[in-house]
């Protein structure tokens, strides 16, 4: 059964592999989103200081849901998701590989440049772990909830708008506590609470979206 | 005939000898149905909205506090009442939907989410009209305010996500889906917002301890919310019936149907 896993996976990464522009389209999307804010609200260092994790983690999630078409979307159109459907195997089991070579391949390049930007942002620079770990807890969820809305949206006209109104919503949770967390850090009320709840968060969801994404992919393909 | 479902054996018999209420899970006999309830509904609403409206404006004290702007309440807490509960009915029909197969289950949650999505607007337009006068501003970021809000986006991408796809039966499933989906997560965003930001008031009406406000005002809100009750059952019935022509339109009963109703005219 872990063999499928790891296959699974393998094949996705080779394939970002090969297309690595895509991989750093996404990446500079969100270096680009976060440099636009100083030129829309002024270089007041002050100011960007007290929006720095706001916007960091808007704008990871904007990168999360821009790329979330990729997810399932070549699959689908030359029917190899058909094809892993028809298989033997769970559906769980290589939902949960196909999510997770996207996040190795889309969240984490994100979570290691934030804390660059983070600078750029004048951040504290304390900070800046509870940033990496928040976003490290949180940006696994955003990929597993946005499965479920990338797996319900495949081959939908309109399907990119609707995926953005049918999940930002559920990310409202994420975005809270990911961005309370380094805000309560440099606050210095300790940035605990707001990290075990991602964590409990990342833990619901890894239980439950990979059965509601390959419900989901079933419904799409029938 | 032992073996086969309740549904099926609806399908291919007219007079079914199931149990009496799940007859009513097949569309030809629900159709009927709808349509002699509908009617009822409708005039329960409408008198009881009156009887309401008169509670409200003329049998209601005015407000030690807040003067006359609170009367506003009479509209906005069932409202508010409405559109969570209906979000939840539509979970609710979307499981059976899902669990059972029922086709007619799709369709009822489809048929609420528009009423569901209206209540949530006018929770959130009456919010900003009287939270204009009494915290000075039409719009705050609070709590119960904005996990309204997300509340109707839910409603927004599940009605969006319902219309896009052409397959009706592609639709309904998914349209169950992200409705279950958003159902577990309306209480995960209800705590978190309201960690995020607390300003408003604590609930009005509780049932554990003695209510907060005279028995005149929870009796015009309470009619108001039964009116609001019986109006949605009124609009849902009311717009499942054409949903179950158009889907059921290859079959004989939908054809008499519209010739009985196409002759009468």
């Amino acid at each position: 059964m872990l063999s499928t896993f790891f296959a699974v996976l393998r094949r996705d990464l080779l394939l970002a592999w090969r297309g690595r522009a895509d991989v750093m389209v996404t990446l500079a999307f969100f270096v680009i989103v976060v440099c636009l804010f100083p030129f829309g609200v002024g270089a007041e260092p002050n100011l960007l200081r007290a929006i720095a994790p706001g916007v960091l983690w808007v704008a990871a999630l904007l990168a999360c849901l821009l790329s979330l078409h990729r997810l399932f979307a070549q699959d689908y159109a030359d029917g190899t998701l058909e094809q892993l459907l028809l298989s033997s195997e769970p559906a769980v089991l290589w939902v949960l590989a196909k999510i997770l070579a996207f996040w190795l391949t889309t969240g984490l390049p994100v979570v290691v440049v934030a804390p660059g930007l983070g600078l750029l942002l004048d951040l504290e620079q304390g900070a800046l772990p509870v940033l990496v770990l928040s976003l490290a807890l949180g940006t696994p969820i955003l990929a597993l909830l946005g499965a479920v809305g990338a797996a319900l949206t495949l081959g939908v006209r309109g399907g990119g708008m609707l995926l953005a109104l049918l999940i930002l919503p559920l990310f409202v949770p994420v975005l809270i506590f990911g961005a309370g967390a380094v805000e309560a850090e440099a606050s210095g009320t300790g940035a605990l609470a707001h990290l075990l709840l991602l964590g409990g968060g990342l833990a619901g969801a890894l239980a439950l979206a990979p059965i509601a994404c390959a419900a989901s992919l079933r419904i799409s393909t029938e | 005939m032992a073996s086969g479902s309740i549904d099926q054996d609806n399908r291919m018999n007219p007079s079914p000898r199931g149990p009496s209420v799940l007859r009513f899970a097949a569309p030809q006999n629900f159709y009927p149905l709808a349509g002699r309830l509908a009617p009822w509904f409708a005039v329960t609403a409408a008198v009881l909205t009156l009887i309401g409206l008169w509670l409200a404006f003329f049998v209601a004290p005015v407000d030690a506090t807040q003067g006359n702007v609170y009367r506003v309440i009479f509209i906005h807490v069932p409202a508010a009442w409405m559109s969570m509960f209906i979000y939840l009915v539509m979970a609710f029909w979307s499981a059976v939907g899902l669990v059972m197969n029922t086709r007619l289950s799709f369709v009822m949650s489809q048929a609420l989410a528009p009423t569901g999505a209206m209540f949530c607007f006018v929770a959130l337009w009456t919010g900003a009209l009287w939270g204009r006068p009494t915290w000075g501003a039409y719009w705050v970021w609070d709590a119960r305010l904005t996990s309204q809000l997300l509340l109707l986006f839910l409603y927004f991408g599940f009605i969006a996500l319902t219309r896009a796809i052409e397959d009706p039966r592609r639709g309904d499933r998914a349209g169950a889906i992200i409705a279950l989906v958003g159902a577990v997560n309306v209480p995960v965003i209800y705590f978190s917002v309201k960690w995020w930001n607390t300003l408003h008031q604590g609930a009005s009406v509780s049932l554990t301890k003695a209510p907060s406000m005279a028995s005149t005002m929870l009796m015009g809100m309470l009619v108001l919310a039964f009116a609001s009750w019986a109006y949605t059952l009124a609009v849902t019935l009311w717009r499942v019936r054409p949903m179950i022509l158009e889907r059921e339109r290859h079959t004989e009963w939908v054809g008499a149907v519209l010739d009985r109703e196409g002759g009468r005219k």
